[in-house]
């Protein structure tokens, strides 16, 4: 469990990394947190020639409030925001983040990476999703703006191009009645299934039941569409198969209780 | 007995002291010595190339790209070392037992992903997984036997030829004449057909092994993490064809064992074999990846019990049939048999059984091979006894609890039907007091107000179990091993100063050894346990071992310690009665590191006194004693052993919308007999539950119908974190064992043990409305869903 050799890099600024993903191409891959790249590296399953380390570039470890918008930098570790106070309306990330791993991977990874690994079980991969979040990526033609519904297109795959860097993502709007839960059998894990909710639009996203994060859409409205009506229809919606271990109607159940237990969380917090 | 609570110190004594661990200072600033943490001047690093199929004939081995991989030094097939194969055997005839040989690198077949087929040498870490990745290996590919049924279906593909039926052990070792009687007549007869999941032990310092040859000892040193430094020994030589002298094993450090570094490892001898070949130092360190797919693994069993039942609830009859998949290999020294061997023999456990009918079997499966597993078998047949028992009680509509009080052996000693005298314990008594316990806590009335609540599901379930500990050379002969471990020699000295230095041929791997052994030396020679210093895992300071497993280190280790301070203490009686001019019935020690007179209280001599007689001034010393300060002895258990016992009981709440398990409580009352150091013993309860706990909740090894490994590494071997293990707490009783040294029965399994049995009843009396039942772990967490659901199919 030793990585193949690879060169790394250490650039300071978001110009050097991209001068250098522009100079190494499909040989080098980012790292900043390290916590989902270093493992399947050592597994040799991931065997990049460059690494581009980016903790050290300036800038982008920030967490602004900028009037209804949040913006977080892409070197923000997921326990900052665990600990940040980020108000009633986006408390909702604070509280996500203790679904994230372990302390020590919270300490390290980051909201960047994990947009940009795109796992679709991954919390912010959801929050994303469920807060329209806006996902600034930076390349050699200057920066753009993706929505996060375009982000992710499918298993770890996302709309960043190769010589793009993710920098910032945007919270455009407040979520005062938002939470997100999961399910696995040891605290830490992979959720079986995670679901994020909304209740101000109602929205209901939904990790462990397709290979994005799956936006459930209803016919709702916020103040009367009974948490039950979302549970259940977003255990209907869900296209799921057999797996061993846990049966497709097995995934409909936990997708129908947590959604009511985040609705529930969220409900609560209000 | 009497019950009592830890870390007194009982009249002034080490023994019963909760003291500070000798170990501690080392271990807990980062001063210990674990094999990784050792570098020796031009050492170089093995790995291994490995199966990649599960069943296969080797058709070629091409090292070439692997040699030129820059950083590789060398690498050998099994054709370049030349070793002798490992063979473990039974003294049992052909229809009970076939031996196979397993060969230190596989030659002609390999039988499990991950098995070793190649050691690569090379100046790094990084380097030698390089050249790993360079080999290429061909295989002629056979059909994959994955599972205990399809290797006993007629026709399965044969994993070792010689072994018709994939079957390497068949044993029946009791049927009770007339057995068949007893079920046809009985009022209620009940029967679990339970599985049990494959596991790891999944020590936390993984496998590892830094080998050198020394041209002045004119020795091949071997620095391993290993439980059985002799037997490791022992293999090398013969493998290597080396004389036992000219091998040197010693053991630094462990980060645990559980047993799997109880047997011999196929990588420790060849990362050895090519030291000796290169005259280099060689370092292999298992990763954790190699550790949970190529390790020995262990508990994959299936069960079909019926047990017969009076009108009353006391058990008539056993009847038993036990397949125990012991995947690719039979390990050394212990065999394929460990597994049945061990389940057939104690099954009966704490309960009064007229009569007993086993079959163990072991099948040989394409899975990384089984080894011992802290409890070895019994964390499986307690929890299908204990099921007997819970589905006993639902047919006659009795107290679980209840059945088993009028099932408990409560007359010692007892003889059991399975031929095995057990020594006086407290069956009864644990069972009341675990069960008052949970009453005065107050879990009954959560229990009972959840019966209200549509939204609690509450549990309780017990185990109640013995553990027979301190196997002697009797018990082991019995098994018919043809090695037969069961004594254990400790030599001790004293210098000069006064102090002493003991040998025991135990190993502890995590145990405490080093302060709970000095206790009971410090207690004989009323010594501080700082003058006492423990030797352990080193076969060139060590007469004889047979390591640390199934519980005898303090029973069967501690009592030859004891043994050897009592004959120290002779000497240095008669040295002091000698000088002081006295006779030796005169003499005693005094407490305080000295001898004194029995008459006169104030005179005596220090042993720092007596120990510069006995070595610089030896022309004092009466005839027959000395010169020096020394003595051997020995200890064995040639009757059967001395049984520790417990019964746990457990609280769980389940989740109806998810099928999970949360451990509300979790009470254990053991009795181990007198506990050296009752913080120790607490450790290894706590240890053990979290083990069977993982066992009965979360672990289990997986493969894919190919033979794939489907869990190489902690994100898909669901060890359980310490948010998943609640809090523990324990109770004490003791009854003390009559003929161990210091009335000591062993405590290093019996949390293990107890814990699947008494999750699982947890878990099932939660479902006692649905009227589902599971006997199947790890509990899948969708069928507690369902049954909670009312959609549960079997």
């Amino acid at each position: 469990m030793k990585p193949a050799a690879f060169t790394y890099h250490r650039p300071g600024s978001v110009a050097g990394a991209l001068g250098l993903l522009r100079d190494l191409g499909d040989d080098a891959k980012i790292i900043a947190g390290g916590q989902s790249l270093v493992a399947m590296m050592n597994f040799r399953l991931a065997r990049p020639e460059h690494l581009i380390d980016i903790r050290r570039v300036p800038g982008l470890d920030q967490i602004r409030r900028d009037g209804d918008t949040l913006r977080v930098g892409a070197l923000v570790t997921h326990h900052a925001v665990e600990v940040a106070a980020l108000g009633r309306d986006f408390d909702v990330l604070s509280r996500a983040m203790r679904w994230v791993g372990h302390l020590p991977i919270r300490t390290r990874g980051t909201i960047g990476g994990s947009l940009a690994h795109a796992d679709a079980t991954a919390e912010w991969c959801l929050l994303a999703v469920l807060l329209d979040a806006v996902i600034t990526v930076e390349g050699p033609a200057g920066r753009r703006e993706v929505a996060a519904g375009d982000f992710f297109q499918g298993v770890f795959t996302t709309a960043l191009e190769p010589d793009e860097l993710i920098v910032e993502v945007v919270f455009p709007r407040p979520a005062p009645r938002a939470a997100l839960t999961e399910f696995a059998e040891r605290r830490g894990d992979f959720a079986i299934v995670a679901a994020a909710v909304d209740l101000d639009l109602p929205r209901v996203v939904l990790g462990g039941v397709a290979p994005v994060p799956y936006l459930v859409s209803g016919e709702w409205s916020g103040e009367t569409t009974p948490h039950s009506r979302l549970a259940e229809e977003a255990a209907a919606a869900v296209q799921v198969r057999d797996e061993p271990g846990v049966s497709a109607h097995y995934r409909r159940g936990l997708v129908r209780t947590l959604v009511q237990r985040a609705c529930a969380e969220a409900e609560e917090v209000r | 007995m009497s019950t009592r609570e830890p870390g007194f110190r009982r009249d002034g004594s080490w023994v019963g002291a909760s003291v500070p661990r000798r170990e501690d200072p080392r271990l807990l600033v980062g001063r210990g010595r674990f094999v990784d943490d050792i570098t020796l001047p031009g050492m170089l690093h093995a790995q291994f190339v490995r199966a990649g199929v599960a069943h296969a004939r080797i058709t070629g081995v091409d090292l070439a790209e692997v040699l030129a991989t820059p950083g590789v030094v060398a690498a050998f097939t099994a054709d370049d070392l030349g070793l002798a194969d490992i063979t473990a055997v039974l003294d049992r005839p052909p229809h009970e037992f076939v031996p196979t040989a397993m060969p230190v690198l596989a030659r002609d077949k390999v039988r499990y992903v991950g098995e070793p087929i190649a050691i690569v040498v090379a100046r790094d870490p990084y380097a030698v997984e390089d050249g790993v990745e360079a080999a290429i290996v061909e295989y002629d590919e056979l059909a994959p036997v994955m599972s205990d049924t399809a290797a006993l279906a007629p026709g399965a593909e044969l994993v070792h030829a010689e072994a018709p039926a994939n079957t390497l052990v068949d044993v029946s070792l009791f049927a009770t004449e007339g057995i068949d009687d007893v079920f046809q007549n009985a009022p209620t007869v009940v029967r679990v057909q339970a599985k049990t999941g494959r596991q790891n032990a999944l020590p936390l310092e993984t496998r590892g092994v830094v080998a050198d040859w020394d041209d002045r000892d004119e020795q091949l040193r071997v620095q391993t993490c290993t439980q059985i430094p002799h037997q490791v020994r022992t293999v090398l030589a013969r493998c290597t064809g080396l004389a036992e002298r000219q091998v040197r094993v010693t053991v630094p450090d462990m980060g645990g064992g559980f047993g799997q570094k109880c047997v011999v490892g196929r990588e420790e001898i060849a990362a050895a074999a090519a030291a000796l070949r290169l005259r280099r130092p060689v370092k292999w360190i298992e990763d954790r990846r190699d550790a949970l797919t190529a390790a020995f693994l262990a508990r994959e069993q299936r069960y079909d019990a019926r047990a017969a039942f009076d009108a009353e609830g006391a058990i008539l009859a056993l009847d038993v049939d036990i397949v125990c998949d012991m995947g690719a290999y039979s390990c050394y020294p212990f065999t394929a048999g460990i597994e049945p061997l061990m389940a057939s023999a104690e099954m009966p456990g704490v309960y009064r059984l007229p009569a007993y009918r086993v079959r163990g079997r072991a099948v040989t499966t394409n899975k990384a091979p089984t080894g011992p597993y802290r409890g070895v078998s019994r964390p499986q047949y307690v929890m299908v006894m204990e099921r007997l028992m819970e589905k006993a009680a639902r047919a006659l509509q009795l107290d679980a609890v209840e059945v088993r009080r009028r099932n408990v052996i409560t007359v010692f000693p007892y003889r059991g039907v399975n031929n095995i005298t057990y020594d006086p314990g407290s069956y009864r008594e644990s069972l009341d007091l675990c069960e008052q316990v949970l009453h005065d806590e107050g879990w009954y009335k959560v229990r009972s107000d959840s019966q209200e609540s549509p939204d609690r599901v509450i549990g309780i379930g017990y185990s109640c179990f013995s553990e027979r500990t301190g196997y002697g050379s009797g018990a082991f002969a019995a098994r018919k091993m043809s090695v037969v471990p069961g004594f254990d020699i400790s030599e001790i000295k004293m210098d000069i100063s006064g102090t002493v230095v003991v040998s025991t041929g135990t190993m502890s791997h995590g145990q405490s050894h080093e302060t709970t052994m000095a206790q009971i030396v410090a207690d004989r020679l009323g010594l501080d346990i700082n003058q006492v210093k423990i030797v352990q895992g080193d076969t060139d300071r060590i007469t004889y071992g047979f390591g640390s497993f199934a519980s005898r280190s303090i029973t069967i280790g501690g009592s030859a310690v004891a043994a050897a301070s009592a004959k120290l203490t002779e000497q240095l009686r008669e040295i002091a009665a000698h000088l002081l001019e006295t006779d030796v019935d005169n003499t005693e020690l005094d407490g305080a590191g000295g001898v004194r007179l029995r008459d006169v209280p104030g005179r005596g001599m220090s042993f720092a006194d007596i120990a510069e007689i006995a070595y610089l001034k030896a022309h004092l010393l009466p005839k027959g004693v000395g010169p020096g300060l020394a003595a051997t002895a020995s200890f064995d258990v040639m009757g059967d052993g001395t049984f520790s016992n417990a019964t746990h009981g457990v609280v769980v709440e389940l989740d109806r919308g998810t099928g999970g398990i949360e451990i509300l409580r979790y009470v254990c009352v053991e009795d181990c007999g007198v506990a050296i150091h009752p913080q120790v013993v607490e450790g290894q309860c706590r240890g053990g539950i979290a083990q069977g706990i993982a066992g009965a909740l979360f672990e289990q090894v997986n493969y894919d119908d190919t033979g794939q490994p489907l869990c190489p590494s902690f994100m898909e071997y669901k060890v359980p974190t310490a948010a998943e293990i609640p809090d523990v707490a324990i109770h004490h009783l003791e009854t003390p064992c009559a003929f161990t040294e210091s009335g000591a029965k062993g405590a290093g399994e019996g949390g293990t043990i107890g814990a699947p049995a008494a999750v699982l009843n947890a878990v099932n009396d939660g479902l006692r409305h649905t009227g589902v039942e599971l006997d199947d772990t790890p509990i899948a967490r969708e069928s507690v869903y369902r049954a909670l659901e009312g959609t549960y199919r079997d």
